[in-house]
């Protein structure tokens, strides 16, 4: 990673070689309807070279030999990518590290010791499903509502070629697009509010020339949709940047409010 | 035989498609609302199958065990995707696409299945711009490549390296125009677990919700499995921890035929194993060959100073270090396809020249790349005699614009500065060739069932090609399976819906509820992962890189133990009728023990060496792959019979009219 055009080499030092002990609090609840609480564990033997899911697998081992119910949490490519895994880790979506998901996130970054509380994400419109696990399909009814194209699949389009687009702009459009829903950003609102992944699917086709035949109608799709799912109201905090695993910029939601009042006034 | 009938077009290959497309019957616009299609699996394949469908007209119900269609595993394709646009005007074409993947495939695939490939690849391209992914551009707006191994032209087209969420990401949003029209019901955290039959036809499945456990029926005229490869059955891949060979499997079971299971691909440029602890494996991207260098020290004595830290990378001479891939294979050097890479990444570790705690890893090295970029963009950005820390900075910011994501990942997992010191990497599971046996149209030995993707075995032969699986996956989706499944549909005009209260439904839910009570009942301390680790590690140790007569039937017989054990003493706690992640796990490593033993035994019948299958008693003197085409110029499609090792051979013969078989050579 660069930063300022530099090669960051801060965190070089490394707990690799040291096992830890660990105290975890962790978040257990049965189903959506049953309530839930916070259950303590001692997981010994945490090497620095484990993710944060290995951990709990070998957390989960243990249980699962001891007869217990292994504690449930999302998780799939393990790379960083699919946007699957969550947890919200002493307080903060995807843990302490900055720009890495969950399953990227390194016990390195733990000392021995270390008292760690595991929640799921919290907010109104991702509701818990089992212990660490919550309903993020609020996302994709957002997405549905708007969050393409209308083009036919047939092939039949002009050449890829045909219509040349600006560097910058396609670039922009794919620092938007490389968001991965996982919902961190309204993990990490207090309002938890969904500007700043609604705004990466709205600024990826608005900065695009495909994109803008539909900008009108998209963008008051999708906002509305986003509205009638209880996500709360943007007070530009910048807490969802942060936290992004993915480095979203604020600067979609402000294009987002453009697009947004253009089209009312379109409208 | 006979009943393995390819249904290949008559014709000049290059013509086959369109004069297939002419003939097919079509199923008319009102009939097709009548109509309605299962599509399990919604990466690329499936989602791009799934919005197809549904918008010619069809009633498309699509499952994922995820909870979006958008997280299935073709997400994390990195590199790009190649098509024969030829618009770096360096002399490609739709024959050259075709000949490369074949030649990169060893000659074990269907002429006709890749030309077809090649064909439509253009169109590919078209449909995801018109679509708005945001392919990487030049800065006069047009398009840019790169290259990949295996090829001598830039065709490969690439979104950063996040290609595949890219592609995914539009084909979901293509699948998102359908389900907001009601075109598409998109069914999320659910898992098929067997494929029904009526009449002998694909009729439907069996779902398990596995937010609530329930059991559920779903009808359809066709089932499109798109369900992705089975490289878990490794344990260690660089497959998402869920991708599984659950409905492939169940498909196999109830007749459809798995061709070449033990054509694998191990992909030479991965994050080296850590430890026990380890549950997946990450992938570097392919692209990384384009510049990245591959080495191992030259001497003995300095590769062990590494190995214990003695010695740092940076500090070897030139001259002390062995650019093997350049060394063997001079025309490609470090180009050279996956499988020879992995081969030889795989012999200078074992003969002891490997560079990480674990001696099993080489290094992959960006200075002069970095050096190389550093001067030209001093040049271009008019700086004159810049010093050796300027290129380096500047050579620094071109490396990170075209592989940041890349090298940022490999700095979180492995925690070393790849812009300061070589990566290692080490060859991984990541693609299957083989899989569900289908003919041109895509349909299994199962009428009815059809399969695409990396789940069916089509296009790739013993070895896959850089940036070829994104192509086929929405070739299969886009613009083949829609096509052809109109053919068999157009027969079901009249029959109407299926009802799911017949007899034939009853059964197979009826076996789905006790395979998951057997499986529940085991008495013993060990979990599902203990299992998935031990039939792992056998796969790999005897069905890895190298494979050899005595390990697979050794393999065969510790595999089918593994299985017995599995079944009795497996442990799994909680309920079958609520959420259950140790029970969705168990289900999927049981069809894995099964799969597993066709897999050694497939690899154990094939006596030669091509593409991915190294049998060690068939090489040059040289060491490279040693194939027979006289006796193994076939795809080997097994019909199951009960135990995987009864399974019973069927040979599909593959004809080359074009292609003239050689030994392949990268040299």
């Amino acid at each position: 990673m660069l930063v300022d055009g530099k090669p960051n080499n801060e965190q070089q030092t490394t707990n690799n070689y040291i096992t830890m002990k660990l105290y975890l609090k962790i978040w257990r609840q049965k189903d959506a309807s049953s309530p839930g609480k916070i259950v303590d564990y001692t997981l010994d033997g945490v090497e620095g070279d484990m993710s944060f899911l290995e951990m709990l697998d070998i957390l989960n081992e243990e249980l699962v030999s001891k007869g217990e119910e292994p504690v449930e949490f999302d998780h799939d490519c393990r790379e960083g990518i699919c946007g699957t895994c969550s947890l919200q880790i002493n307080g903060e979506p995807h843990g302490p590290d900055r720009l890495v998901t969950t399953c990227q996130l390194h016990m390195r970054k733990f000392n021995d010791g270390d008292t760690i509380v595991i929640e799921p994400f919290k907010a109104k419109a991702f509701p818990v499903i089992k212990d660490l696990i919550v309903d993020r399909s609020a996302f994709e009814r957002i997405q549905q509502a708007g969050g393409y194209i209308s083009v036919n699949t047939s092939g039949n389009t002009v050449d890829a070629n045909a219509i040349p687009i600006n560097k910058h702009d396609a670039d922009e459009a794919m620092d938007a697009a490389t968001c991965i829903g996982c919902g961190a950003c309204v993990a990490a609102c207090k309002n938890a509010s969904a500007m700043l992944f609604t705004s990466a699917k709205v600024s990826q086709f608005a900065l695009l020339p495909q994109g803008r035949i539909e900008a009108v109608e998209r963008v008051q799709n999708m906002v509305r949709q986003m509205d009638l799912e209880g996500f709360g109201n943007c007070t530009n905090t910048g807490a969802c940047e942060v936290e992004c695993p993915k480095g979203i910029s604020l600067t979609n939601i402000a294009r987002m409010n453009r697009e947004y009042l253009s089209a009312s006034l379109k409208g | 035989m006979g009943i393995l009938d390819s249904k290949i077009p008559s014709g000049p290959l290059a013509d086959k498609w369109t004069k297939h497309k002419n003939d097919i019957d079509l199923v008319n616009p009102a009939n097709k609302r009548n109509i309605d299609v299962i599509v399990v699996g919604t990466g690329l394949a499936g989602g791009a199958a799934a919005a197809t469908l549904a918008e010619l007209g069809y009633n498309v119900k699509t499952f994922c065990y995820q909870d979006s269609p958008r997280r299935a595993h073709s997400i994390a394709a990195q590199g790009g995707i190649n098509a024969a646009k030829n618009y770096q005007g360096d002399g490609d074409s739709n024959y050259r696409l075709f000949y490369d993947t074949i030649k990169g495939g060893d000659y074990r695939s269907r002429e006709a299945n890749v030309y077809r490939l090649a064909e439509v690849s253009g169109n590919i391209i078209d449909q995801c711009v018109a679509q708005g992914v945001p392919f990487a551009r030049e800065y006069g707006g047009m398009l840019d490549n790169r290259s990949f191994g295996g090829v001598l032209v830039s065709r490969t087209f690439y979104a950063k390296g996040q290609t595949g969420q890219q592609l995914l990401l539009g084909a979901y949003a293509a699948m998102n125009r359908q389900i907001n029209r009601g075109k598409i019901q998109s069914y999320t955290r659910h898992e098929m677990m067997d494929l029904v039959l009526v009449d002998g036809k694909a009729r439907g499945i069996i779902a398990r919700n596995l937010v609530t456990g329930e059991i559920e029926r779903h009808s359809g005229h066709a089932v499109v499995l798109a369900t992705g490869g089975y490289g878990n059955v490794f344990f260690l891949s660089t497959n998402a921890m869920g991708s599984n060979v659950m409905a492939a499997w169940r498909a196999h079971r109830k007749g459809a035929f798995f061709a070449n299971p033990c054509f694998t691909q191990i992909h030479p440029t991965c994050i080296p194993v850590s430890g026990d602890h380890q549950s997946k494996l990450t992938l570097m991207s392919e692209s990384l060959r384009n510049d990245g260098r591959i080495w191992v020290p030259k001497k003995m004595e300095d590769a062990v100073a590494i190995r214990e830290g003695k010695l740092k990378p940076t500090q070897l001479a030139e001259e002390d270090r062995d650019y093997y891939l350049e060394r063997r294979y001079p025309a490609f050097g470090n180009l050279v396809p996956r499988d020879v890479a992995s081969r030889a990444a795989k012999e200078r570790c074992d003969a002891g020249f490997g560079v990480n705690k674990t001696g099993e890893a080489v290094y992959l090295d960006f200075a002069s790349a970095i050096k190389r970029y550093g001067k030209e963009k001093a040049l271009t950005s008019g700086i004159k005699d810049p010093d050796e820390a300027t290129i380096i900075k500047l050579g620094e910011e071109v490396i990170e614009a075209k592989y940041g994501n890349l090298f940022q990942m490999y700095e979180k997992i492995v925690d070393q500065n790849p812009y300061k010191t070589p990566m290692m990497i080490y060859p991984a599971v990541h693609y299957t060739m083989g899989g569900l046996w289908v003919d041109y149209n895509l349909q299994t030995t199962i009428p009815g069932c059809y399969s695409a993707g990396e789940a069916n075995f089509s296009d790739h032969g013993a070895n896959r090609l850089g940036a070829s699986a994104l192509m086929q996956g929405l070739a299969d989706g886009y613009f083949v399976l829609p096509y052809t499944i109109g053919d068999y549909l157009s027969d079901d005009i009249r029959t109407g819906k299926i009802p799911t209260d017949s007899e034939a439904f009853d059964e197979a839910e009826k076996q789905v509820r006790e395979r998951m009570e057997k499986l529940m009942s085991g008495t013993g301390i060990h979990s599902v992962d203990y299992y998935h680790k031990k039939l792992g590690k056998i796969m790999w140790n005897k069905c890895g890189m190298a494979r050899n007569s005595k390990g697979l039937e050794e393999a065969i017989k510790e595999i089918a133990e593994l299985r017995k054990d599995f079944w009795e003493n497996v442990k799994i706690p909680g309920t079958i009728d609520s959420k259950n992640q140790e029970l969705e796990k168990a289900g999927r490593v049981a069809d894995f023990l099964e799969l597993g033993e066709l897999f050694a035994k497939d690899a154990l019948h094939r006596n030669e060496s091509c593409g991915g299958h190294f049998r060690e008693e068939y090489q040059t003197e040289e060491g490279e792959a040693l194939r027979d085409d006289k006796n193994f110029k076939y795809v080997a499609a097994w019909e199951y019979k009960g135990e995987p090792k009864d399974a019973e051979l069927h040979k599909e013969d593959l004809v080359y009219e074009n292609i003239e078989l050689k030994t392949r050579s990268y040299k």
